[in-house]
């Protein structure tokens, strides 16, 4: 590749500068101003977090990325509200998050699905919860299993589907509260790479017709391109913001897409981010020093 | 998964494990040159103490056919045999059987299946008591850390005093009937049955409890409706654990208070040397014990269709 004649990432064509317009047209769902996090370990005070700023329009789609250890799960989490953060807001259409609620829907990596309810009665949980009927809750998942083609599924276990199907359910489930937005944490981390492009492909189809906004976590920087309208660069020890990368990589996005100038632009640009000069490594990897022996025959070599 | 040939093995195999052991109690007790320590006298001889059907030491027995012999005196005769407190197989079966179906030798004493079901009564009263205090109880203490923390080291610190420890304060409190021995079954099983249960509940996965507060699960339904449903797999087997425990605290504690029960027939045919009688009752609650956690199992994979951890045993 020759990435001399690649142009800049920062140059949007016509079309693409449009949207962007358009999306900062849109009301903010989501602002973060100032936001910190520090918590105590056994090493000493740690600051996770550090003056985070940024914000969400409606149905924009913004993937967050990162070395690891740069709180980019940390930051998702107190979004949902499953953890405090020390300084900072958090405001959710305008008011301040305190605790998880529906308005939020989260999307784990792991496998976060009711092993003992079926695919229907997961998809049932939230409605329920929140005070629906069996009946209603019940045509609600229905039609949310419909949307991500497991309709067929609606009375296994979820140890009976495969991993992509059980992160489709874990979608379908947190979408049927409908939430303002939909936080998403590394969720197709743990499947194979063509589970995983499926899944992506699927994940905008949702996202282009239903009326929600997508905050998406990934350390996978195709992923992250392909996905996203914004980018939200992090970087480690403490967390800040690094960079907001507007991608110039025009809609509607196609796998084809990998290949484009756009594409490899951005990409080139938030490698130089995330994998800057090669740092010396701590030092307990430096104390791993592999003395390599020979155990076979001189002649039989493999290269 | 299990093909067929392995399924048959595997059966095949548990059998023998209970194969083996009789065998071996069969060898001991059938074929004379193993072990037989005894000679049981079939021909007293000369000898003015033997009787017929008497167990004498071998070498005193020997010493006597020599001094007969010497006395030329008529010289007694007896066959190999086992001291009288390992019977035979064949006769344990019997009493097995007899145990049921004759009346009992002595005026008063309980037949085998009224020792045991009275025992099995107070099994089941004091699990229960055990189980709706203690199962909530380490719920609660594995659910909520500072619930755990204000209630675990005292537990932690009780269930090191012996339960059988209690049983002049239980009878003093309870009277001498069945109180005491369902108190004790208590005491031995709930300060376990609290930690356990706790350690349970805090080995569900965090991100379950995490994914139903994101839907707006709250309070008291996030112990209800996740929580508990979340755990009830693992908590079912922790029963049945416990369960075995309570069983091992059944003979001490009937045996507080007036004796009762299944030990109250152990000991009282073991003071009539009835060993036959005292074995077919000690197997009899391990046939109970074992019967009941099969049943137990089978039924658990019913109750948890979703439970992949069986899908291995």
């Amino acid at each position: 590749m020759n990435d001399q004649n690649l142009p800049s990432y920062l140059d949007q064509s016509e079309a693409v500068r449009a949207r962007f317009d358009r999306i900062n047209q849109r009301e903010t769902i989501l602002e973060v101003r100032g936001l910190g996090k520090r918590y105590r370990s056994p090493q000493g005070e740690t600051e996770a977090l550090r003056g985070i700023d940024f914000s969400v329009r409606r149905r924009e789609f913004v993937c967050v990325i990162g070395p690891s250890g740069c709180g980019k799960s940390t930051l998702i989490r107190i979004l949902a509200g499953l953890e405090d953060h020390t300084s900072g807001d958090v405001l959710l259409d305008g008011k301040p998050v305190t605790g998880p609620g529906q308005d939020r829907g989260m999307v784990f990596q792991g496998y976060s699905l009711f092993p003992w309810l079926t695919v229907k009665k997961n998809v049932m949980f939230g409605p329920q919860m929140n005070g629906r009927s069996h009946d209603e809750a019940e045509r609600d998942a229905r039609t949310w299993l419909e949307l991500v083609g497991l309709d067929k599924f609606a009375d296994a276990y979820p140890h009976q589907l495969s991993g992509g199907m059980r992160q489709r359910v874990a979608i379908a489930r947190a979408l049927v509260n409908q939430p303002r937005i939909l936080l998403m944490d590394e969720p197709f981390g743990a499947l194979d790479a063509q589970t995983r492009s499926k899944m992506q492909s699927h994940l905008i189809d949702i996202w282009k017709n239903i009326d929600v906004t997508v905050l998406f976590i990934t350390h996978d920087l195709d992923e992250a391109i392909y996905l996203a309208d914004r980018i939200l660069v992090l970087k480690a020890h403490p967390g800040e913001v690094q960079e907001v990368i507007e991608v110039s990589v025009p809609r509607p996005r196609s796998p084809g897409q990998f290949n484009s100038s756009e594409f490899r632009a951005t990409k080139a640009r938030l490698e130089e981010l995330i994998h800057p000069a090669p740092e010396p490594l701590p030092e307990d990897e430096q104390a791993v020093k592999p003395h390599m022996i020979r155990f076979t025959d001189v002649h039989d070599n493999v290269e | 998964m299990l093909t067929g040939t392995d399924e048959r093995k595997r059966v095949l195999l548990a059998v023998g494990s209970f194969l083996l052991p009789l065998f071996v109690w069969c060898l001991v007790s059938y074929v004379p040159f193993i072990w037989h320590p005894k000679v049981e006298v079939t021909v007293p001889g000369g000898i003015d103490y033997f009787q017929v059907g008497m167990l004498v030491d071998k070498p005193q027995f020997d010493d006597e056919v020599a001094y007969a012999r010497e006395q030329n005196l008529a010289l007694p005769a007896g066959k190999p045999a086992n001291p009288i407190y390992l019977p035979a197989p064949h006769e344990v079966a019997q009493a097995f059987y007899t145990g049921f179906t004759k009346m009992p030798v002595q005026k008063d004493a309980p037949w085998l299946h009224e020792s045991l079901w009275h025992s099995i009564q107070i099994i089941f009263w004091g699990f229960l008591i055990s189980s709706i205090i203690g199962v909530p109880l380490g719920i609660l203490a594995g659910t909520y850390a500072s619930f755990g923390r204000l209630t675990e080291p005292f537990i932690e610190f009780f269930r090191y005093l012996p339960a059988p420890a209690f049983g002049a304060l239980a009878v003093a409190v309870l009277g001498i009937y069945d109180g005491p021995k369902i108190a004790i079954i208590v005491i031995g099983t709930l300060f376990q049955q609290v930690l356990i249960v706790a350690n349970t509940t805090r080995k569900l996965e965090v991100t379950i409890v995490e994914a139903a507060r994101t839907l707006g699960t709250r309070g008291v339904k996030l112990l209800t409706k996740v929580v508990v449903p979340g755990i009830l797999p693992d908590l079912y087997r922790d029963q049945r654990i416990l369960l075995g425990w309570a069983w091992t605290y059944l003979i001490v504690a009937e045996l507080i208070g007036t004796s009762s029960g299944i030990t109250f027939y152990i000991t009282q045919q073991a003071r009539y040397q009835n060993f036959d009688n005292v074995y077919a009752a000690i197997m009899i609650i391990g046939i109970i014990g074992f019967g009941t956690d099969l049943i137990l199992a089978r039924f658990g994979r019913r109750l948890f269709p979703w439970d992949r951890s069986q899908d291995r045993r």
